[in-house]
């Protein structure tokens, strides 16, 4: 299994994709640094571009793969390795180099400039959203044999947790406001991968006081250890399901 | 008739001219002031020498000079009030007054003025004080460069720094308060000034205000204060040039302006407040060259408030430029300079050809429904706003600012 995982590292330094998404954000975080000088801002900043391009890269570029070495997988597979680890050491080759990519990009100004303490969960909850997107594009993947019918499904994936989501939730809130909504809006941001890592983020800067009582609750829930975990396992749980799903596809799929 | 008259002359020259300085020590005469103050006759100096004393309450009842050398420290013990006075032309300068009482039915004091007037108070210290200075129902008197500390952990346990209480005629100068419960509290205080004073880590309010008419307030601080500066229940005040800065939490506000008619409020900075100015049930207030910068919201202006004129003020990378709860437009908004201001100015007058709305869509909706925050910084509230920005069907079509400067005013 590790042999095949370094085969799938060559290969995917050798498209140079991972590269120059490694070079995009190293630029995008020292554009920010010299842009404004403020911590907070840089991180108010590269939240946004975690929260839309990590996902969008993630997705896109995981099912691509999937589809591009299609031929290697099956030549794999001719020979005496189980499916499991030819699909785990694809999944975890992936997802391992672009959060390094991610981590490599976004960090190493950081280290120049000084780390902070919010910087640590940027970093975090970039790597978790990676690893999420990372297991949804291996599931849309795994469902059809047609390769823009797959990125079609990734998008949506993406374009659901990003935008779709959001408004249902929007139009909830709008429609119950009269009543309390605290839990409930708590649970079901829970539920959305992208707006978790957000409000996890959001809630470190000092942005939250102006989220008043609401910001407060939040605060509260996900500043003690039980909302730590509560988000940390949520987001494990979004990782590893899509994942087993489409192993289990994978495993009995006509390929 | 002459003896009379040689009489009071003699009088008049013993009592004028005559006046005694008494030193305080433990090395001089007199050992405790409480002794010098019983002795003294009005009009008399008492020099304290640095030490430390003890001496429960002190009350003052004449008009004497008292004056501290090298801070001597009047040390409350924990459970009395320092300096009580009832006299006209008192001087208190240059002392250091540690530990009052603190008590929950008598607001203790290290300084208490009652029904006083031409009272100086300079330079004196405070520490771990309940109530600092307290004045009440005084006039004429002049507080400056006093030093007031205090690390209280809850309300209730500590007081004002600067307590007034129905005062007219008060002018505080250049003190800092630090700690305290208040900062500056003014009530029924009239016609009374407030310059360059630095009022800063307060539990409530920086300057907390009411009922206080035509005084005047400028050059202040008031930084990192539990709730801001509130003024309220008041007609003509004018601030002018005042500093407010990082009054930062989920109910703070830089300036809350409750019940505020005929004011002017001009050129003060607000930076990184969660809330810049809090306008409700205000009126006739003149808000003008103001700098907002890096705040939360910049002005939250309530559909109770009418005839403002906003006018030539800054606003810079705030949150929320303006939010409001209603759609009638009361106010005047006018040649204000918005950072958000996409506009283009054809004939080079320096002001926006277009009118610019302040109010983003999502402001409105969080203002609606506090819930809703939950989604600031997502992608959704970006396409709203933007598309909010290229037709306005959600703000107040008519709130808006038909003159927008295209380059930020500077005040300095």
């Amino acid at each position: 299994m590790v042999r095949i995982i370094k085969y799938v590292f060559y290969d995917l330094l050798r498209t140079r994709f991972i590269l120059f998404y490694t070079a995009f954000l190293l630029v995008c975080t020292f554009a920010f640094f010299q842009l404004d000088g403020d911590f907070g801002k840089v991180v108010l900043s590269l939240l946004n571009i975690m929260l839309m391009a990590v996902p969008l890269v993630s997705v896109v570029f995981s099912t691509i793969h999937f589809f591009n070495s299609y031929e290697f997988i099956e030549l794999m597979l001719a020979q005496p390795v189980n499916r499991k680890s030819v699909f785990l050491s694809e999944y975890l080759a992936v997802a391992s180099s672009l959060s390094l990519a991610f981590v490599a990009g976004v960090g190493l100004p950081f280290l120049l400039y000084g780390a902070w303490q919010p910087v640590a969960t940027l970093m975090v909850t970039g790597v978790f959203l990676t690893w999420v997107f990372v297991s949804l594009a291996f599931f849309a993947s795994v469902l059809t044999r047609d390769k823009a019918k797959a990125i079609g499904v990734a998008l949506l994936f993406w374009f659901y947790f990003s935008l779709i989501y959001d408004g249902l939730l929007l139009w909830v809130i709008y429609t119950f406001s009269d009543y309390p909504l605290e839990k409930l809006t708590l649970s079901l941001i829970a539920l959305n991968p992208i707006d978790l890592a957000r409000i996890v983020m959001i809630l470190q800067l000092d942005i939250s006081a102006l989220m008043g009582y609401t910001g407060a609750f939040y605060k509260n829930f996900f500043g003690s250890n039980l909302g730590i975990l509560f988000s940390v396992s949520l987001l494990l749980l979004w990782i590893v399901l899509p994942m087993i799903l489409a192993m289990r596809i994978f495993n009995k799929k006509d390929l | 008739m002459s003896k009379v008259g040689f009489a009071l002359a003699l009088l008049l020259w013993s009592t004028g001219c005559k006046a005694t300085t008494w030193v305080v020590g433990a090395t001089e005469k007199t050992k405790h002031i409480k002794e010098a103050i019983a002795l003294a006759q009005p009009g008399d100096t008492l020099i304290i020498k640095p030490g430390i004393y003890r001496e429960g309450n002190l009350i003052l009842q004449k008009p004497l000079i008292i004056k501290g050398e090298d801070y001597p420290v009047l040390d409350g013990e924990n459970q009395f009030e320092i300096f009580t006075i009832h006299a006209d032309n008192v001087v208190l300068t240059g002392l250091k007054f540690i530990n009052t009482g603190i008590a929950s039915i008598n607001d203790l004091a290290a300084i208490k003025l009652l029904e006083s007037s031409r009272v100086k108070i300079t330079n004196n210290k405070f520490e771990n004080t309940f109530f600092g200075i307290y004045l009440a129902n005084s006039s004429h008197v002049w507080i400056e460069e006093n030093e007031l500390r205090a690390n209280a952990e809850s309300e209730h346990q500590i007081g004002n720094g600067i307590h007034l209480w129905k005062c007219n005629h008060i002018t505080i100068h250049k003190n800092k308060v630090k700690g305290h419960r208040d900062g500056i509290y003014f009530e029924f205080v009239t016609n009374s000034l407030i310059t360059q004073n630095h009022s800063e880590g307060n539990m409530r309010y920086g300057l907390h205000f009411m009922f206080s008419h035509n005084d005047e307030y400028r050059d202040n601080t008031f930084a990192n204060n539990g709730a801001g500066v509130a003024v309220m229940y008041t007609k003509a005040v004018t601030m002018v040039r005042n500093t407010f800065i990082h009054n930062w939490g989920s109910s703070a506000y830089g300036l809350l302006l409750k019940d505020i008619r005929d004011s002017e409020i001009s050129n003060n900075a607000f930076v990184e407040n969660s809330v810049g100015i809090f306008m409700e049930g205000s009126s006739r207030n003149n808000i003008r060259q103001n700098k907002f910068y890096q705040n939360g919201y910049a002005l939250r202006l309530q559909a109770s408030c009418d005839d403002n004129r906003i006018t030539r003020n800054n606003f810079q990378q705030n949150t929320f430029d303006l939010v409001t709860n209603g759609s009638l437009v009361l106010n005047t908004i006018e040649a204000n300079y918005w950072d958000r201001y996409e506009g283009y100015d054809l004939n080079k007058d320096k002001t926006g050809d277009v009118p610019y709305r302040p109010i983003s869509i999502y402001g409105t909706i969080v203002e609606r429904m506090p819930q809703a925050i939950l989604l600031w910084r997502s992608f959704l509230v970006l396409l709203l706003d933007k598309a909010e920005k290229a037709m306005p069907v959600l703000t107040p079509e008519n709130l808006m600012d038909t003159s927008p400067a295209m380059l930020p005013y500077d005040f300095n």
